[in-house]
């Protein structure tokens, strides 16, 4: 295919994928609006209020980043684990398989649609904690440079996730028993410092950490840990998901017999 | 002459170790309308599986237009279409949402997009519908679906998995009718049935596969002419009590009014028509056994069978 061809094929993937999420906005846009919103009125301003600081910082500004990247990590990957799940599951994956859209095309379209999903999210939610706080971005940069690798990285699990899901169960159980607590454990509500020397090192391994301390860097110009680091981390990431991803999208595995 | 289709040696096992296909051959050439028959199970679906990229194979070789399925898997995918078996799109968009976005996997720009899913869905009578999720579109409807949705990048092969598998009389004939249209404009088709009267009708070359293996490939002419008697259904007065007797022909009573007669090839109908007249049996009224191929068909899986056993 020429690239103008394969720029064809690939927007076609991600206006599909936008048109998916935006027609059953009432499951996939309003939930972390409604969500987010009770977080930051029982968290931020009714318990936070006793809490007082937390890294230099009100309670509620500190978790508002947290909670947008929240958001953003678990739409990015709920979209596209449900997406395509469902592509497999309806079996019209196979309208991609007879053209001539290659495999990285197929996989970059559906990652897109999930970081656009991922990135309405959050910025729904970031509209809505400006009824709580002022938000003043320290480095617009890092801020969006984040946000935006976080948003692909999830949307590649979500991806791998669903190629080895083989029922709806299965698009559930990596969400709740290993994002969730990733989530929870990755700094959102709390400074890592907060924590016995023993548990900051394991907190460590959490490659949720890095990402929502590089993004309140961007926002507030705090973080635990070295932002450089935190950074070459999620490209990495990122990249050797997307190799595993597309690997399996190459092999068929649980899409051609 | 160009080949459309060129299949050689395709084998394939699948994951439970079952084979599927036994190393099968069959070219199709350019403007062929090509029948793949066979009973259920033979492999139908799985070599059309294979050509359309859907299933792996396990080794041989596929050519669409000279493109190695393989190495030039691009060019050949461009110039295929493909009806699947099964309803494949997602039922929860909108009938011109899926032919558009087809096109868009294959390259063409929106505008033409727009162009080439109007066009087809005018020609198979779904414009009326554009704006519905396919989930509401009758049976016979989403079957027309993936065959607009297969043609809007106008491929020069149109390969289709029994496309009037349980579609009634009246759609299935004008289904026909379009199929030959899009034949005689320069399509090459290619489809699977397991009703031989849909085969003896639009196909003009045949490739019968069973277990696995072909069987027979050749035209629909030869076919026929293989074919050593024919038999004939006749209506009789008055009713027979027993069964009748012909020199030189096989007949049995279906039913007291009804004969149902075998005649050899060369033999002629003379003699049979003499001999009712001296037992005072009239014809009121006589047809050929339109199933003619079915005969064959069947005959010719049995002996496969037999050679089996054997
Ligand atoms: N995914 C599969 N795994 C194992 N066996 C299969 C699979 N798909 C089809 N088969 C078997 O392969 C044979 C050929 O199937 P198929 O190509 O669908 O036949 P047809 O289309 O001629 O009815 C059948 O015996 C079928 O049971
Ligand atoms: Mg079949």
């Amino acid at each position: 295919m020429s690239h103008q061809e394969l720029w064809i094929a690939f927007s076609t993937i991600v206006r599909k994928e936008i048109r998916r999420f935006t027609r059953i906005w009432a499951q996939t846009l309003l939930p972390p609006a409604i969500t987010m919103t009770l977080y930051f009125i029982i968290f931020g301003n009714l318990i936070g209020s006793r809490i007082g600081e937390m890294g230099g910082f009100n309670y509620m500004e500190f978790i508002v980043p947290g909670l947008i990247m929240m958001s953003v990590i678990t739409n990015s990957y709920g979209n596209v684990v449900s997406s395509f799940f469902s592509t497999k599951f309806q079996r019209n994956i196979e309208e991609l398989l007879v053209s001539p859209t290659p495999n990285w095309v197929i996989l970059s379209g559906y990652v897109l649609g999930g970081v656009a999903r991922g990135l309405a999210v959050g910025f729904i939610v970031t509209l809505l904690s400006l009824f709580f706080t002022k938000l003043q971005i320290h480095s617009f940069g890092v801020t969006i440079a984040t946000v935006l690798m976080t948003s692909i990285l999830f949307s590649l699990g979500g991806f791998i996730n669903a190629v080895f899901a083989n029922s709806f169960d299965d698009i559930s159980i990596i969400p709740t028993f290993i994002l969730t607590p990733l989530t929870y454990l990755g700094g959102v509500f709390y400074s890592i410092q907060l924590l016995p020397e023993f548990w900051q090192g394991v907190s460590q391994l959490n490659p949720i950490l890095y990402m929502v301390n590089t993004f309140r860097y961007g926002i507030l110009g705090v973080s635990d840990i070295n932002v450089g680091f935190a950074f070459a981390v999620i490209v990495l990431f990122n990249v050797a998901l997307f190799l595993v991803a597309l690997k399996l999208l190459n092999m068929g595995k649980g899409i051609r017999q | 002459m160009t080949i459309a289709l060129s299949i050689k040696d395709l084998r394939k096992v699948y994951g439970n170790g079952f084979e599927a296909l036994k190393g099968i051959s069959f070219d199709v050439q350019q403007g062929d309308f090509f029948a793949l028959l066979g009973p259920n199970g033979a492999g139908k679906s799985t070599t059309l599986g294979i050509v359309s990229s859907l299933v792996n194979k396990t080794s041989g070789q596929v050519e669409i237009f000279g493109f190695d399925l393989e190495k030039d898997k691009a060019a050949a995918k461009r110039s295929l279409g493909v009806v699947p078996q099964e309803f494949n799109f997602n039922m929860f968009e909108k009938v011109g949402d899926i032919v558009r976005t087809q096109a868009g996997y294959y390259g063409i720009p929106v505008e033409l997009a727009k162009q080439r899913a109007e066009f087809y869905l005018k020609k198979l009578g779904l414009w009326d519908k554009r704006d519905s999720r396919a989930q509401m579109l009758s049976g016979g409807m989403k079957r027309r679906l993936m065959i607009a949705r297969a043609l809007v990048h106008e491929p020069k092969l149109l390969i289709l998995d029994e496309p009037t598998a349980g579609v009634d009389i009246e759609l299935r004939r004008s289904m026909w009718a379009f199929l030959q249209e899009i034949n005689e404009a320069g399509t090459t088709i290619i489809l699977t049935t397991h009703y031989l009267e849909e085969a003896e009708s639009l196909c003009r070359n045949i490739a019968i596969i069973d277990h696995g293996s072909i069987i027979h490939n050749t035209s629909i002419k030869s076919l026929l002419q293989q074919l050593s008697t024919e038999t004939f259904i006749l209506d009789v007065q008055p009713d027979q009590a027993e069964s009748v007797v012909i020199d030189g022909y096989s007949v049995r009573l279906e039913d007291p009014h009804t004969l149902v007669v075998q005649v050899n090839k060369g033999q002629g109908l003379n003699g049979l028509f003499a001999q009712l007249k001296n037992q005072n049996i009239e014809v009121t009224s006589m047809r050929n056994k339109s199933n003619r191929l079915e005969e064959l068909f069947v005959s010719m899986v049995e002996k496969n069978l037999e050679k089996k056993d054997a």
